[in-house]
């Protein structure tokens, strides 16, 4: 029943982000003078300021969709606002029914949704979609970069529902540990964190490659992107945030509960591999940014190459590889 | 706070003739420990490592090398002269990380010894032009001396480092420091990576593993000998005598299945002795033996067949042969061989073709139809065994290697072994006549499992670096460096060489590390400075 709930809730999920995706995209495609238009033209010191770290003074709680309709947009009523603001509302419908979906699906399983490899992106874009909703909160500027990210959702979120859907069963006896639990938690975290960051990375390349005059196709997405010193700052705290958690869930945590189970802290299995792999190149991101003779669209490009090493061990290992994580069995 | 500090700074040092290699040398040395190269040597470090997920690996897995110079008779050599197999250890592998170790040495202890000079320095003096700065703030009026006014502005810079310095034209200034944290936090990272580094070598040293079956039973109890093991390994400082001594013997071991036959959880109850003393534990998967000087991790289970040989002159031999699952609901093979029966008590001699072996397959729940050739639950609901019999020579005495998993193919290709008839399927306390009036019987199960035994000394090493390491990590990602500077100005009739009373308070912010933030903080620290009443 609550497994035939949770799958139900998986469609209108990917509907509603798709649906999000289209009235963003909406808004990007006619809004020059919305609120995409003013934030691309508004003055980069300005921005730098908005995107400031929050201590904010007790920064209020509003939901996504209030944030957009507050303080985002006073007194914008074109069509193309309109369709912004229609897009956080769906993406607040896709948000509530990525929720039902882990929480039904959690209920039917009677434990933890990070059982195999369909729960486990489950939960990680859920995580990555609430951290996108925050950073919505705080700076509702960015809502149109909503069209990237709804855009992963629907991605990853429709490839989990495709090649890996597993019916509901019980955890293997090897990931009955609370380890696993901190283990998996902290990995998911920090994976969606980083799929809420490679976000802003993108758009920080191809915004200044608009700045630089280039006028062929995926730079003219960066026309209208926020000034590339924001998108750079927010690249830089989802990556400085992020970073911590991986290095306690995969490389402390992960390695304790290998211990515990196989014996071994470390063994090279094709997943740690790519752990490690993926923290590397993180680390090679952030040094790269505090190296001032190092341009930062190469940093952002360490970035958006670490994004694509957690792709290659979400999809590449879990699907291509035998290992011993025998939660990456996809169904 | 009012030391009036005068920091001399040493004479240069007279210049010397530059010597060639020495220059070389060094600029070799600033080149290594250059950010750019560390940042080199991290994507390298990650490149590296790709073939060894892409590739089979000798430490993970020494049967998939095998397949793979199977499949592979061409390549694999050449892969294998390469390292391509062992990449973790391969020479080009370990170049790579012990340059990038070398880099961070060279790195850190530079930072090391210039944050220690930091941490005892004291703030430096405020810049002359302090508009100049990213931060700055107006000169103001304030109804206090200079020296008071600068005093309250110290005590009101609380997390600071401050100093208070009088100058010679009457005004004072107040230069401040917070945030060393940042520095503090990102050396300790990095030198807990080399702790980590240094905690892996010594693992590899030290620690030692060793693999096996153990059939449930006092008579297949074993104990902690090198020869006990089916694989080893010793690190290399290890010697065969070092192993701590124990015995362990498994009592009886635990499953439990969902309906479908996943497993839900495992438990083997053992009994250890160590030192004359006999203890009874239990462990599980996640949940290791813990030894003194080793731990007992539990790998795999399964069934041990029974099997009860009476040779035609009424000899009975009893076989406990674990067979080795082939699914996950238990459908096992194994092989028993009886090469010592059939000899005639009279003459002592064992005719020809008077040995018997027997391939097998187990199922602890059998299908209730034909075929039987799977398990439908890994549970003994209804444990039969198919058997399928050979009779003849099994050329054990000549000496080759048998493996207790698998018929000597050999003798059987030779003509030398022959099946005979159909396989058998026997239940429970069911025998099988044979033909020579021998009959095999299967006399029930016993539990196995697969052990790993290890030992890794440098373990809590390894927790307390990582450990460390984040915390410096988390330290140095969330620390933010920056300094205020004040001065404080007579103004009014002081200025004029009046009673002291009214001052000008100017002030100007600089953040040493990317912190967007510091425009707020900076408003409110000159706000409180103002606000703080001298004493
Ligand atoms: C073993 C490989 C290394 C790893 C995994 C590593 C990792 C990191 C990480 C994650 C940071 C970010 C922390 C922060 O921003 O404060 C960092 C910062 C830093 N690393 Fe490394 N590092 C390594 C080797 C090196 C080497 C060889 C050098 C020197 C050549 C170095 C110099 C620095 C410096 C100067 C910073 C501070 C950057 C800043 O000002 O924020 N690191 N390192």
């Amino acid at each position: 029943m609550m497994e035939e709930l949770s799958n139900q809730l998986l469609v209108v999920t990917v509907l509603a982000y798709l649906a999000a995706m289209i009235g963003h995209a909406a808004e990007y495609a006619f809004g020059t003078r919305s609120h995409v238009g003013r934030a691309a033209l508004r003055p980069e010191a300005e921005l730098a300021y908005a995107g400031a770290p929050a201590t904010p003074p007790a920064a209020p709680v509003v939901s996504p969709v209030a944030a957009a309709a507050g303080p985002a947009a006073p007194r914008d009523t074109t069509g193309a606002a309109w369709a912004g603001r229609a897009a956080v509302a769906l993406y607040a419908v896709g948000v509530a029914a990525h929720t039902g979906t882990v929480v039904t699906r959690g209920l039917a399983a009677g434990r933890l949704t990070w059982g195999n490899m369909y729960e486990y992106i489950l939960t990680a874009t859920l995580i990555a979609a609430v951290v996108w909703a925050g950073v919505l909160v705080r700076r509702p500027a960015l809502r149109h970069l909503g069209l990237y990210v709804s855009l992963v959702l629907v991605v990853l979120i429709g490839a989990a529902g495709m090649v890996a859907y597993t019916p509901v069963g019980p955890l293997v006896p090897a990931l009955d540990s609370y380890w696993f639990v901190i283990h998996v938690a902290a990995v998911m975290i920090s994976s969606g964190i980083f799929l809420v960051g490679v976000v802003p990375a993108t758009m920080y390349l191809l915004r200044t490659g608009y700045d630089n005059g280039k006028r062929s196709f995926p730079y003219t997405l960066g026309r209208r992107a926020p000034a590339a010193a924001l998108l750079e700052r927010l690249t830089f705290r989802m990556h400085a945030f992020a970073f911590p958690i991986w290095t306690f869930g995969a490389l402390i945590a992960g390695p304790i509960w290998a211990e515990a189970s196989w014996g071994r802290y470390w063994g090279w299995d094709p997943k740690e591999v790519w752990a490690f792999i993926s923290w590397v190149v993180y680390a090679g991101y952030l040094h790269a940014r505090a190296t001032p003779s190092v341009k930062r669209t190469t940093a952002m490009w360490i970035a958006i190459a670490g994004f694509v090493t957690m792709l290659m061990n979400l999809f590449g290992v879990n699907l291509f590889f035998e290992g011993l994580h025998s939660y990456a069995d996809a169904g | 706070m009012t030391a009036v500090d005068e920091r001399v700074e040493p004479a240069p040092a007279p210049p010397r003739r530059p010597n060639r290699l020495l220059a070389s040398l060094r600029n070799g040395w600033r080149q290594l420990t250059s950010m750019r190269t560390a940042l080199v040597l991290l994507f390298l470090l990650a490149l590296a490592a790709i073939p060894g997920s892409l590739l089979p690996q000798r430490g993970v897995n020494r049967e998939n090398v095998g397949e793979y110079y199977a499949a592979h008779p061409d390549l694999a050599p050449t892969l294998d002269r390469l390292g391509f197999f062992e990449v973790y250890a391969s020479p080009w592998f370990s170049a790579i990380y012990l340059l990038l170790f070398t880099s961070l040495i060279g790195c850190v202890l530079p930072r090391l010894a210039e944050h220690v000079r930091a941490l005892r320095s004291v703030p430096p003096d405020a810049p002359r032009n302090l508009a100049r700065l990213p931060q700055h703030a107006a000169p103001a009026a304030s109804d206090a001396a200079p020296a008071d006014a600068a005093a309250a502005i110290a005590r009101s810079l609380r997390g600071f480092r401050t100093r208070v310095r009088e100058h010679a034209d009457g005004s004072w200034t107040v230069g401040a420091e917070k945030g060393y944290a940042k520095e503090t936090g990102n050396l300790l990272f990095h030198v807990a990576l080399l702790a980590v580094l240094v905690g892996v070598g010594f693992g590899s040293w030290y620690g030692w593993h060793g693999n096996r079956l153990v059939v449930a039973g006092a008579d297949k109890a074993f104990c902690n000998t090198l020869q006990q093991y089916d694989e080893s390994g010793l690190g290399a400082r290890v010697q065969p005598a070092d192993l701590p001594p124990f015995c362990v013997q498994l009592d009886t071991f635990d499953a439990t299945w969902t309906e479908d036959g996943q497993p839900t959880s495992f438990r083997a109850d053992v009994t250890v002795e160590s030192g004359g003393a006999a203890e009874q534990r239990s462990f599980s998967v996640n949940d290791p033996l813990r030894l003194d000087g080793a731990s007992v991790y539990l790998l795999g289970n399964g069934y041990a067949p029974i099997l009860r040989f009476t040779d035609r002159y009424g000899q009975q031999l009893t076989r406990v042969v674990p067979f080795l699952p082939t699914d996950s609901l238990q459908t096992a093979e194994g092989v028993a061989m009886f090469a010592d029966v059939n000899v005639d008590p009279a003459t002592g001699r064992q005719p020809a073709d008077a040995q018997w072996a027997f391939e097998g397959l187990y199922m602890p729940t059998v299908r209730s139809q034909p075929p039987f050739t799977s398990s439908t639950y890994p549970g003994e609901r209804d444990p039969a065994v198919m058997l399928f019999a050979y009779r003849g020579d099994l050329g054990l005495e000549v000496g080759n290697p048998a493996s207790v998993y698998q018929l000597p193919r050999g003798q059987i290709d030779r003509g030398k072994l022959k099946p005979v008839g159909e396989g058998r399927l026997l239940r429970p306390g069911e025998a099988w006549q044979l033909a020579d009036g021998s009959r095999i019987e299967f006399a029930g199960t016993r539990r196995w499992i697969t052990v790993s035994v290890r030992a890794n000394p440098a373990q809590s090493l390894l927790l307390v670096g990582s450990v460390a390491g984040l915390a410096g990590l988390m330290l140095s990602l969330a620390g933010r460096r920056r300094r205020v500077f004040f001065r404080v100005t007579p103004a009014g009739p002081a200025a004029a060489g009046g009673p002291a009373g009214v001052s000008l308070i100017e002030a100007g912010g600089l953040p040493r590390t990317d912190y967007p933030g510091f425009a707020d903080e900076f408003d409110r620290l000159v706000a409180a400075a103002r606000a703080e009443r001298p004493e």
